[in-house]
């Protein structure tokens, strides 16, 4: 027995199969895992409905995407679920990096202070997604999950997209506005509709295990090149809940998956691991291969691909599930916007635009460690042996030892509607909010971030009481509908004013009075300046409106 | 801007950097010199640092020894 039971959700018969008159949605979400179950979450805070069509009636099976990145964090503590995560997951702190018999060096993470989340947590894939569905059933009237229902066909509409979808009861027709493909890497809508991911295709096979140990084997992460104990190139092992570990096993290029997944074999490749005399229980394991590739889009008419529907990754640096989740935040308050008539619909070009550069650094990074994990040539292993051997004596050469990097938001720097920026610091426009302790206005503790929330803000640096309700004044007139705008001084001024305890707002953003953050619903900031101007917000607002334009410049 | 120093940078130092160079691969094999090689060039590469200055250090050496393979995407 493993130390996850899986639940069946259950199959109800939609109600277009029971008689029910079909109604149009705004939005329908293929595939019910992290990115399709954010997407549902995130667009019901909006208060917008969607259905949720997923083929199957379960959480994931097996541990899968298992590292959560600060930023992941950040955003499902916004949609939230990061409470039970954060209860429930686990950190590492010491890492050991070992070639053949010899231990290079370990390393200590030091995660910044400050924050409300962890730098990372490790938590399975099935318990993210438990999370998620029960978050997802306290919006009883804004989210339907239908299990069991598989789409078999996507046509489009003059301004929609058809669905048709098949249930143990049958065929029906489903009718919606937009429809967000999050159903993964081997994604049939995708296929549906005639695309195909592009890139590079890696032979090298590798074999994840999930074991269950005792309590007290070590947290620390480990990782191998060139084990002394395994035939295959690389091991690494890191802990999951539950006294779950996760051993990753680099086979090679050779290797018969159907021989390799036997699970008497995979047991005697982990007790040589974690030695002979631990006790020890198999919990699932899996023998893949990986492609580092992108669609050359991600919008097609009213379909929106997102996460690895859209591009995928290999698993090192936990950049596929952390990727798909910052495609949802990216994703969706322009999405609420559009169909509420709010934007033009050349908005959502601004999500292809930016989760395309997402994508593509997540792909340069997975490339360069698959490159450093499987030497293709001779001389490309001598210099990758050149750096293991060398790291031991020189610490800068551990920092060019690459076993994966793990996922950091993108920063959509320069991208079209992106800015002015007129400071420096390195909160520069483009890149997500970071995270500081605040007191608000009625004397409780609490975190910027949550302070944001998902409404576009003005963070406005202040002095004195008059410049605070100014600034709130100006920006009630500037005509960007929903901002809201947080004042911060040495005390909090206003009803949403801040104070800065421990400086660490100051030290992060800047400090002079009058400096001012506009900031997007999903806590990345557009533009800043030196001076509160109301203005210059509704400037730079309109113009990441109208992205089109913005675009065409380029 | 930094440049790639192409003039003398050695300072009247030069050939008895190179006796050095040779020495230092004295008794090795060929693997073992490849290692040295690969060792020495990561050292080095962390000691200059610089990243417009490696790129052309990068292009020189292997514009001399046949041309350049499709630049690396960055």
């Amino acid at each position: 027995m493993g130390s996850y039971t899986y639940q069946r959700f259950r199959y109800r018969t939609p109600d277009e199969l029971a008689g029910g008159r079909p109604i149009r949605r705004p939005v329908a979400i293929v595939g019910a895992g992290p990115v399709g179950l954010s997407a549902a979450i995130d667009l019901a805070q909006q208060g917008l409905p969607c259905v949720v069509l997923d083929d199957n009636d379960s959480v994931s099976d097996g541990s899968r995407a298992i590292c959560w990145a600060k930023r992941t964090l950040e955003i499902f503590d916004r949609l939230g679920v990061a409470r039970q995560m954060i209860a429930k997951g686990v950190t590492w702190k010491v890492g050991r990096i070992y070639h053949g018999g010899r231990e290079l060096y370990r390393f200590d993470l030091l995660p910044e202070g400050g924050h409300k989340m962890p730098a990372f947590i490790n938590l399975q894939q099935y318990y993210v997604e438990q999370y998620l569905v029960e978050r997802a059933c306290e919006f009883p009237g804004l989210i339907e999950l239908r299990w069991k229902n598989r789409v078999t066909a996507v046509a489009d509409l003059e301004d929609g997209v058809r669905i048709t979808v098949a249930t143990p009861d049958g065929e029906y027709h489903l009718e919606c506005d937009w429809l967000i493909a999050a159903d993964g890497a081997r994604s049939s809508v995708r296929a549906m509709r005639g695309h195909s991911l592009a890139g590079q295709t890696y032979e090298d096979k590798f074999l994840i295990v999930d074991v269950r140990l005792e309590a007290s084997y070590p947290s620390e992460r480990r990782f191998w090149f060139q084990p002394s104990f395994d035939r295959g190139e690389s091991v690494l092992i890191h802990r999951q809940p539950d006294n779950v570990f996760r051993i990753d096993f680099q086979l090679g290029r050779d290797a018969d998956p159907a021989v390799e997944r036997d699970v008497a074999r995979v047991m005697e490749r982990v007790r040589r691991v974690v030695g002979p005399q631990v006790p020890c229980q198999f919990e699932w394991c899996s023998v893949y291969t990986f492609r580092c590739a992108r669609m050359a889009r991600f919008i097609d008419g009213h379909v929106i691909f997102a996460g690895d529907a859209a591009h995928v990754v290999s698993p090192f640096g936990a950049r596929g599930g952390n990727g798909g989740i910052q495609d949802v935040d990216n994703l969706c308050w322009k999405l609420a916007r559009v169909i509420r008539d709010e934007a033009p619909a050349q908005l959502l070009a601004s999500y292809e635009i930016e989760r395309g550069r997402a994508a593509d650094e997540n792909i340069t990074n997975s490339r360069r460690t698959t490159a450093f994990m499987s030497p293709g040539s001779a001389v490309e292993r001598q210099f990758r042996d050149a750096v293991l051997e060398l790291a031991a004596d020189f610490p800068f050469a551990r920092g060019l030892v690459n076993s994966g990097r793990l996922s950091q938001p993108c920063d959509y720097a320069g991208l079209p509607g992106i800015g002015p920026d007129a400071l420096n610091g390195a909160m520069r426009a483009g890149r997500p909010c970071s995270d500081a302790p605040v007191i608000r206005a009625d004397g409780t503790p609490g975190w910027l971030l949550e302070q944001l929330g998902a409404a576009p803000c003005a963070l406005v640096f202040v002095d004195d009481e008059a410049q605070a309700a100014r600034a709130e004044a100006d920006g009630a007139d500037c005509g960007i509908r929903g901002l809201k705008v947080i004042t911060v001084g040495a005390r909090a001024m206003r009803a949403t004013g801040l104070s800065d305890p421990e400086g660490l707002v100051r030290s992060r953003y800047g400090d002079a009075a009058g400096v001012t953050y506009l900031i997007r619903p999903d806590q990345h900031v557009l533009a800043r300046w030196p001076h509160c101007d109301p203005r210059a917000w509704r400037t730079a607002w309109d113009a990441y409106g109208r992205y089109d334009e913005g675009r065409a410049s380029a | 801007m930094s440049e790639l120093r192409v003039a003398d940078g050695f300072g009247g130092y030069g050939d008895e950097f190179y006796e050095r160079l040779i020495a230092a691969h004295q008794g090795l094999s060929e693997r073992q010199s490849g290692a040295l090689n690969a060792r020495l060039i990561l050292l080095l590469a962390n000691q200059i640092g610089d990243r417009t200055i490696l790129a052309q250090a990068l292009a020189a050496a292997r514009a001399s020894v046949s041309p350049a393979p499709e630049a690396v995407r960055e």
